[in-house]
C-alpha cells in the first residue's frame, strides 16, 4: 500500500504530558506521506478506541512516559477489537523495559519503539508490516 | 598564522554548538570579546552577577545536592529519601505521580495505571504526613515538583509540618508552581491560563507573608528544553514567563520587592559543556537587568537569578546505558562552572526505567566528586574571561532577548502561549533536532554511531501492581473514618473563595486539614474555574 493510503492514528492514554516523541513522530510520518491523526494527550483507552473504530485507521501508536503502558495499552488495544475493527497494527512507544515488551507483544503489540528510534525505522516497519498483512500479533 | 590555520581541511563544513544552536568560530581572540562591556562582567557578587550570585561562590557554601525522588507508597518514597539522607543528600525533591499533580484521586478512572508510577502517590494530608516521619521539617529543605495543585499540595506540606511541631517561618523549600510552561511543555495543567494565573500569584502572596524561607515559584526552563527548545530558546521563553508572574503580582498589587527575593528558577544541563555556562551567565545577566529596568526592583535580593539545574533526561541513551554516566558528569560539571544552586544528577537507567538505587548512587556521587575532587568549585567563575566563553554568553544574550521582545510585541507570554507561539517555536526546533540525528549530522555515540548490539544487562527498579490497591483501600478507609460533615462543609467554603479575589491559600489549609482529597479539593476548584483542553500544536 502506498504511504498516502496508510491511516495512522497516534494517541497518549493516561495522564502523561511528555509528548515530544509523539509529536516529532506525527510530524515525521506525515512528511513520508502517511495520513497522520494524532490525537493529543490525557486520553482514556475508550476515547482512543472510538477515534480509531470512526477513523478506519490501519495503524495506532500508543505513547506512554509514566509507567502506565502496562494498563493502557492493553485496555486500548483490546476495546478497539471488541468494538469490531481487527487486524490493526498496534505499536507503542516510552520508556517501556525489555519484560514488558515481551508481553506487549503477546498482548497484540507488534513492535515499541524507545528513545532515540529514527523516524523512517518507524516508517519502515509500518510498511512492511501492513504489506505483510497479518499485523495484530496477539495470541 | 591564521591563514596557514583556515588553509587545512576542516572536519565538518559548520560547526555549531547544539542544533539550532551558536555557529562556532575555529578560534577566538581578544577581539571577539571588545563588544562586551566591562560592566557587564564585574565581580562576583555584583550587578549584574554574570558570574555568580555571590562573591564567594562555592568557597563559601556547595550547591545543593537535591535528588528527585519519589514512587510507589509514602512508605517505600520515604524509606528512599531516608537512604538520601543517610547517604549525604542535603535537600529533598519531591516527586509527585500524576494523579496528584493533575488533581485525581487514585481511585478515579484516570488514574488507573498510574498510581505511584513516576512519584509518589499523594491523596490526603494523611499521606503527606507518612511521607515525612523521621525527617524533620522544620529542619530540611524541600522541593516539590508541583503546579497546577501547588497550592493543595503546599497546604498539606505546611499543615504536616505544623504537625510535626515546626512553625511557618521555619519551612525551608521550594514549589514549582509555574503553570505558564505546562502549556507549553509539561502538560500537567487543569484549569484555564486566568484562574491558573490567579492560583500562582495566591501561593506566591501567601509565601511573602507567612513562608518567609520558601521559594515560592521555581520558573521553568527545564521542561521546555526538554520538549526540544535550544538553550536560547529555553532562556528566552523562561525569562519571559518570569516576567508574566511578576507583572502578574504587581496587577495584585504587590511591590515588588515583597515577592521577588523568593523567585527561583530551574534549568536543563545539556552535554554541550560550553554552551550550558554560557547559557547560566547570560540568564544571570539577563534577569538582573530585567528586574532594575523593567521593574525598578530595589533589593539585590530581587535581581539575583538563583535556580536549580537538573541534567537533560531526554540525552540519556537506552541503548549502552553506562555511557550515560559520562553524559552526566559532563552536564553536571556545566551546571557546577555555570554556578548553579542546587543540581539534581539523572540516573543511567532513566531511559530504560525509574532509577534503581544503584544507580541512584552513582548519581550523587557524580556531584560529589565534581564538588570534592576536580576542583572546579575551588574558585568562583573559573572560565570567566574565556574568549570563547565571554562570546557565546554574549551571544545566548542576544538570541534570548530576541525572543522576549517577539514576546513582548505579540503581548507577553500568556498572549503569546495562547496563540501558541511558543509551543511552534519549540515543536519545529524538536523536529529539526530529529531530523539531524537522523541523518547524521548530530551524533549521538552509541545511537548512531558507535552502536554495538549488546544487550543490557541493568537491574532495573519495579514497581509493583500492588502499589496501586494499596493506596485506593487507604483512601477508602479514610473516607470512611473522617468527619464528612466537615469535609463538605469545608469543600463549600472552596468553592466560595474560589469565587472571590480572596486569598485561595488559608482555605485550602483549612480543607486539607479537614482531610479533603486532592482530588474533592479539585473538583471543588474545577466547579469554579472549569477545565482546560488545550488545542495540541504540531
Amino acid at each position: 500500500m502506498p504511504n498516502k493510503n496508510v491511516r495512522v492514528l497516534i494517541a497518549k492514554p493516561g495522564l502523561d504530558g511528555h509528548d515530544r516523541g509523539v509529536k516529532v513522530l506525527a510530524r515525521g510520518l506525515r512528511d513520508t506521506g502517511m495520513e497522520v491523526i494524532y490525537l493529543g494527550l490525557r486520553l482514556t483507552p475508550e476515547q482512543i478506541a472510538e477515534v480509531a473504530i470512526q477513523e478506519d485507521v490501519d495503524v495506532v501508536g500508543l505513547s506512554c512516559l509514566s509507567g502506565a503502558h502496562m494498563t493502557l495499552f492493553p485496555k486500548t488495544m483490546n476495546l478497539i477489537r471488541e468494538k469490531g475493527r481487527k487486524n490493526i497494527l498496534f505499536i507503542g512507544g516510552g520508556i517501556i523495559p525489555k519484560k514488558d515488551v515481551a508481553k506487549l507483544k503477546k498482548m497484540g503489540m507488534s513492535q515499541t519503539f524507545g528513545p532515540g528510534t529514527p523516524i523512517e525505522e518507524i516508517a519502515n516497519f509500518i510498511k512492511e508490516k501492513l504489506a505483510e498483512g497479518n499485523c495484530d500479533t496477539k495470541d | 598564522m591564521s591563514e596557514k590555520r583556515e588553509e587545512k581541511p576542516e572536519r565538518k563544513k559548520e560547526f555549531r554548538t547544539t542544533v539550532g544552536g551558536t555557529v562556532v568560530k575555529q578560534v577566538y581572540t581578544p577581539t571577539d570579546v571588545i563588544t562586551c562591556r566591562e560592566e557587564d562582567i564585574p565581580l562576583p557578587g555584583e550587578y549584574p552577577y554574570t558570574r555568580h550570585i555571590m562573591p564567594t561562590g562555592y568557597r563559601t557554601r556547595l550547591w545543593t545536592m537535591r535528588q528527585y525522588a519519589g514512587f510507589a507508597t509514602v512508605e517505600e518514597t520515604n524509606k528512599r529519601y531516608q537512604y538520601l539522607y543517610e547517604q549525604g543528600q542535603t535537600g529533598f525533591s519531591v516527586a509527585f505521580h500524576l494523579p496528584t499533580q493533575e488533581g485525581y484521586d487514585s481511585d478515579h478512572p484516570l488514574s488507573q495505571g498510574e498510581v505511584g508510577r513516576c512519584g509518589v502517590a499523594i491523596d490526603s494530608l494523611e499521606d503527606m504526613e507518612r511521607l515525612w516521619e523521621g525527617i524533620p521539617l522544620a529542619s530540611v529543605s524541600t522541593s516539590m515538583t508541583i503546579n497546577s495543585t501547588a497550592a493543595i499540595v503546599l497546604a498539606m506540606y505546611v499543615a504536616a509540618a505544623e504537625k510535626q511541631g515546626a512553625t511557618a517561618d521555619q519551612l525551608r523549600g521550594t514549589v514549582q508552581n509555574d503553570i505558564l510552561k505546562e502549556y507549553i511543555a509539561r502538560n500537567t495543567y487543569i484549569f484555564a491560563p486566568a484562574p491558573s494565573m490567579r492560583l500562582v500569584t495566591d501561593l506566591c502572596a501567601y509565601c511573602a507573608q507567612s513562608l518567609p524561607q520558601w521559594n515560592s515559584i521555581s520558573i521553568s526552563g527545564y521542561h521546555m528544553r526538554e520538549a526540544g527548545a535550544t538553550a536560547a530558546q529555553e532562556a528566552g521563553f523562561t525569562l519571559a514567563n518570569g516576567i508574566a508572574y511578576v507583572q502578574a503580582m504587581l496587577d495584585k498589587g504587590m511591590e515588588v520587592d515583597s515577592f521577588a527575593p523568593r523567585f527561583s528558577f530551574f534549568f536543563a544541563a545539556y552535554t554541550n559543556v560550553l554552551e550550558e555556562v554560557a547559557k547560566f551567565r547570560a540568564l544571570r545577566r539577563m534577569w538582573a537587568k530585567i528586574m532594575q529596568e523593567r521593574f525598578s526592583a530595589q533589593n539585590p535580593r530581587s535581581l539575583m537569578l538563583r535556580y536549580h539545574v537538573q541534567t537533560d533526561g531526554f540525552t540519556l541513551t537506552e541503548q549502552q546505558p553506562l555511557n550515560n554516566i559520562v553524559r552526566v558528569t559532563l552536564q553536571a560539571l556545566a551546571a557546577v562552572l555555570g554556578s548553579c544552586q542546587s543540581l539534581h544528577t539523572n540516573s543511567f537507567d532513566e531511559a530504560l526505567a525509574l532509577p534503581s538505587e544503584q544507580a541512584v548512587q552513582v548519581a550523587l556521587r557524580t556531584q560529589q566528586i565534581i564538588a570534592h575532587e576536580s576542583g572546579v568549585a575551588d574558585t568562583v567563575d573559573p572560565l570567566g574571561g574565556s574568549y570563547y566563553l565571554e562570546w557565546l554568553t554574549s551571544q545566548i544574550e542576544d538570541r534570548a532577548t530576541r525572543y522576549i521582545a517577539e514576546i513582548d510585541k505579540i503581548g507577553g507570554a500568556l498572549k503569546a502561549i495562547e496563540k501558541g507561539y511558543i509551543q511552534k517555536e519549540i515543536a519545529q526546533s524538536a523536529y529539526n533536532y530529529q531530523r539531524a540525528v537522523d541523518s547524521g549530522e548530530q551524533v549521538i555515540v552509541g545511537v548512531n554511531k558507535f552502536a554495538a548490539n549488546e544487550e543490557s544487562a541493568t537491574k532495573l527498579l519495579e514497581i509493583s501492581a500492588e502499589a496501586e490497591q494499596k493506596q485506593i483501600e487507604r483512601l477508602k478507609k479514610l473516607k470512611q473514618e473522617r468527619d464528612n460533615q466537615r469535609v463538605s462543609q469545608v469543600l463549600n467554603k472552596v468553592r466560595d473563595v474560589a469565587r472571590s479575589d480572596e486569598n485561595i491559600m488559608p482555605v485550602l489549609i483549612e480543607a486539607v486539614k479537614a482531610y479533603a482529597t486532592i482530588g474533592e479539593i479539585s473538583n471543588a476548584l474545577r466547579d469554579v474555574f472549569g477545565e482546560y483542553r488545550e488545542p495540541s500544536v504540531l
